[in-house]
């Protein structure tokens, strides 16, 4: 994979009346990549991908596709496509008509279009004789896999997608997350992704850029994402997440708030660290966090007592209130669970490679 | 449980069901009745002949029946074509100004189609409000723009206008904006949009629109006779002549039948062709 950008945003503004939808997006989407562009509603993800599609313009900055300017070009005449949330198949077409379109208004002749059609249909793994079928009796994978065959026939330069699996059930989801990266390894094209679900992006994506109130907040892979978010806003977005807010003491070292973290002696050596004064948010995943023996120590340490367990499956959760009633929450792997009762005292513990420094309030 | 649905549904269907018996298909029975006595009679115990349809055939009846149907379509296709971009801003583009519209057209049905029609004579008359005009200001004198079939048509065009858009822009309104997008967004141009999306979409609302404008105009006899000052004769005005100055009600009847089998069907297959629930509303 080439790392030459295919797409340059250069710090688009988006403002409809007087509210601004999109603060100045700067953004390079690099060839054949899959990046996926997460934001909660309102985020103005939705606004940023109509934009990238030619649906609507900006009212500052410019897109360029690799050597040309495309901000002011309609969708029709811009080598890219998007697959709509809502699919937006033909229901009056039948799924071979609906896949053929894009070629049909290139003038491409009916054999090669047909041909093309079917070849589609093998790569969605669609059975041929679907060629004939008509939309309404798709069932929603199915339909998916048709309006992806149709997107993939426009042969785009770059494949949009605007949260297209969110009106799907939970497996099949799964199913075609799956199904999409793997499409994407196949045909080598740069896919665009936007959803709300953070979760999605990490199955498919080489890199998620995390949009909030007009802004990308943070653009990095999906382990970046996870460990090393640059705000507490990222590190909460991704699922299950204990923050402590921290505040630098004058030896290096870190004085918790609300929480009682105590610090064993060596956050200094491995750089977490604030100077006197200063702000910070400290960030341990619950996998991380393991309940301690009398015996034991460890870098970070807080008291409890266990006031629930759930089990999610492969892995158990348990939450714990800390003296001051705030909560931490701890997973851990289903034959790993903690043996003692309901409102033991605990001590938690992790080790400082698994914590993170959000710096700033 | 749907055995109590179909029993209610059948219950509640009796009073249309017996109006529509007695008001709609027994006089048409009667008239189809009449059409197969010997003419110039004025009852129906009489041996059947089928003499008053091979007078219709003989006497040129035909050219009454081209030019209404012609007429008939024409005005459709004017209407068409003028009302298509309105509905489309009715139903994507006016949002609440499309009420203040929809109003504003409702409102001259108020007024009765005959006072309308004389309406267009006085202004498009010779020395009427038009012509009357033109010689005051410009001094140039206009013939008057009455009895010709161009203004028949337009008449038609004038009379049956809400009858086509408000089908259409019902019909409009059906044609998903995701589906534009999606069609712009693969490349293809407005009019192409127009051609494989909008018109197929919309089908149900053409199909109904055209329809009830044809028929309507098929059997319209106040344009050609008012504005139209009967340079042609169209089939309503013959089958009329038939039963009141002829006295030939089989003739009259006959005349009618021939109207009514061909429009009759027209309808029949126009509506077999589009899906009626889906304008109607009514979930599937």
């Amino acid at each position: 994979m080439s790392v030459e950008p295919v797409l340059r945003l250069n710090g688009i503004v988006k403002r409809f009346g007087s509210f601004t939808a999109l603060h100045g997006i700067d953004l390079n989407i690099n060839d054949g990549e899959f990046l996926t562009i997460v934001g909660p509603s309102g985020s103005g993800k939705t606004t940023l991908i109509r934009l990238l599609v030619g649906m609507d313009s900006p009212t500052e900055g410019e897109i360029w596709l690799r050597d040309n300017r495309i901000d002011m070009v309609p969708a029709n005449a811009r080598p890219t496509c998007m697959v709509f949330q809502s699919l937006a198949l033909f229901p009056h077409r039948s799924v071979g008509e609906n896949i053929e379109f894009p070629l049909k208004i290139r003038g491409v002749s009916p054999a090669d279009r047909r041909k093309r059609a079917v070849d589609l249909l093998e790569l969605l793994r669609l059975p041929v004789h679907y060629y004939d079928k008509r939309i309404n009796q798709c069932s929603g994978g199915e339909k998916q896999r048709v309006a992806l065959a149709r997107a993939l026939a426009f042969d785009p330069e770059i494949l949009f997608f605007d949260e297209p699996l969110s009106a799907l059930d939970y497996r099949l989801r799964k199913t075609l997350e799956k199904e999409l990266k793997d499409l994407h390894n196949r045909t080598g094209k740069t896919f665009v992704y936007i959803t709300h679900s953070l979760e999605e992006a990490m199955v498919m994506s080489d890199r998620i850029a995390i949009m909030k109130d007009g802004r990308l907040e943070q653009i990095a892979d999906a382990d970046g994402i996870y460990a090393r978010p640059v705000s507490r806003f990222v590190a909460e977005f991704m699922g299950e997440v204990n923050l402590f807010d921290v505040e630098g003491t004058s030896q290096g070292g870190l004085h918790g708030h609300g929480v009682e973290v105590h610090v064993n002696g060596k956050v200094e050596d491995v750089g977490i660290g604030l100077d006197k004064g200063e702000r910070g948010t400290l960030m341990v995943r619950p996998e991380f966090v393991r309940f301690l023996q009398s015996t034991e120590t460890n870098d970070f340490i807080v008291r409890g007592i266990l006031r629930g367990e759930y089990a999610l499956g492969s892995r158990m959760q348990y939450k714990v209130e800390t003296a001051d009633g705030s909560q931490l929450t701890v997973e851990k792997l289903r034959e790993d669970r903690y043996t003692g009762n309901m409102d033991d005292e605990v001590v938690l513990g992790w080790d400082v490679e698994h914590t993170h420094l959000i710096r700033g309030e | 449980m749907e055995r109590l649905d179909k029993k209610l549904g059948t219950l509640s269907a009796l009073p249309i069901l017996i109006v529509l018996t007695l008001s709609f298909l027994a006089p048409l029975i009667v008239v189809a009745a009449f059409s197969i006595m010997p003419q110039k009679v004025f009852s129906l115990w009489n041996i059947p002949d089928f003499s008053a349809y091979a007078t219709v055939v003989t006497q040129g009846y035909w050219k009454s029946l081209a030019w209404a149907l012609g007429m008939a379509l024409a005005s459709t296709a004017v209407l068409f074509v003028v009302c298509w971009p309105l509905a489309f801003a009715m139903a994507k583009v006016f949002g609440r100004f499309t009420l203040i519209l929809t109003i504003a057209v409702v409102v001259s049905l108020f007024v009765s189609e005959n006072i309308r029609l004389f309406g267009w004579i006085l202004t498009l008359m010779k020395g009427g409000l038009i012509g009357g005009h033109l010689k005051a200001w410009f001094g140039i004198d206009m013939d008057g723009a009455l009895y010709n079939v161009p203004v028949i048509v337009f008449g038609l065009v004038y009379v049956y206008f809400p009858f086509m858009l408000f089908p259409l822009a019902q019909g409009i309104s059906m044609v998903p904006d995701d589906a534009r997008q999606a069609a712009a967004d693969l490349g293809a141009s407005k009019w192409r949009i127009l051609w494989e999306i909008d018109l197929p979409l919309a089908a149900p609302g053409i199909v109904v629109g055209s329809l009830l404008s044809f028929v309507l105009a098929a059997g319209a006899l106040a344009e050609s006779k008012l504005l139209g000052g009967q340079t042609v004769i169209v089939m309503a005005d013959e089958v009329e002549t038939a039963f009141t100055y002829g006295q030939d009600w089989p003739l009259g009847s006959a005349l009618s039948m021939v109207l009514i089998v061909i429009i009759g069907s027209m309808a029949i297959f126009g509506v077999s062709k589009v899906d009626l629930d889906a304008i109607m509303g009514r979930k599937r």
